[in-house]
């Protein structure tokens, strides 16, 4: 708060900083190089894989060498799809529709990643069982 | 949310002469969008489907058959062949989606890196990431067709 006795929103109000503007862009480069590399790795993994059927697919998924990069696909696919559809929102929607719109992308991405990583958890340990 | 209408607007996009930047920057939120909302729910289907069961997964499989145009020959009638375009063009525009986005992305890194705004550079390297999308599309779909044989 550097000894300032305001809330960042007052400060914005007041047509300050809020001082986290650089932060949600650093964020939308972060994950965008990531979720880059870790499609790179996915594509190229489906590429070599000899059948795309389920037992192949679960099989492969079940090995941590695929699990673990999968979720982390999952987690910075979804943080990089949250905020690029959070600037789209705060581009063209000005109204009070704005928070739903942002509320809803929160929550229905934080849905999907969760079913997403739940999906790749119960194949990490049920195995080829699953 | 509360403008002052007394304050000044910048010419917005109906002033501008169109070039290829700005049919770069659109496309990249267009395909950004189109991405995270039927991309991820795609990527989110196949993951949830491989850890249900064989009847969920040959549902999903079902699904991105429609989108390659698998079976397409095994009916004849006039609606079936609109839903059966219509499932290509979609898997088609996905996979083009992928591709714009990631180059229009990668152009990105180079302009926040305070390169590539000269003019002709600028222009060439927006055009670059129209040409090679289509390019990258062609030849993906080209090897899902014919290479693969899925």
């Amino acid at each position: 708060m550097s000894g300032r006795m305001e809330t960042p929103l007052k400060r914005v109000r007041g047509l300050g900083a809020a001082r986290s503007g650089a932060h949600h862009w650093w964020l939308e480069r972060l994950t965008s190089v990531s979720t880059l590399i870790l499609f790179g790795w996915f594509i190229v993994s489906l590429v070599r894989l000899p059948a795309l059927d389920r037992g192949t697919v679960v099989e492969w998924l079940a090995s941590p060498l695929a699990g673990v990069p999968m979720a982390l696909l999952v987690i910075s696919t979804f943080w990089h799809l949250k905020l690029g559809l959070a600037v789209v929102v705060e581009d063209y929607v000005h109204d009070g529709a704005r928070l739903f719109w942002l509320t809803l992308i929160n929550f229905l991405s934080l849905l999907g990643a969760g079913i997403a990583l739940f999906a790749i958890l119960k194949i990490a340990i049920a195995g080829s069982a699953a | 949310m509360h403008r002052n209408p007394s304050r000044p607007l910048s010419p917005h996009l109906t002033i501008w002469r169109w070039g290829p930047h700005m049919l770069v920057s659109i496309l990249h939120r267009i395909t950004g969008s189109g991405l995270a909302v039927f991309g991820s729910a795609i990527l989110v289907w196949w993951l949830a489907a491989a850890a249900s069961g064989a009847e969920a997964y040959a549902t999903f499989t079902g699904f991105i058959g429609w989108l390659t145009g698998a079976g397409a020959a095994d009916n004849a009638g006039a609606a079936d062949w609109l839903l059966y375009a219509l499932g290509v063009a979609i898997g088609v525009g996905l996979v083009w989606a992928f591709f714009q986005h990631l180059l229009s992305g990668l152009r990105h890194f180079v302009l926040d890196a305070g390169a590539g705004y000269e003019l002709r550079t600028n222009r060439f390297w927006a055009i670059a990431t129209i040409v090679g999308a289509l390019l990258l599309t062609a030849a993906a779909w080209g090897w899902i067709v014919f290479g693969r044989g899925a």
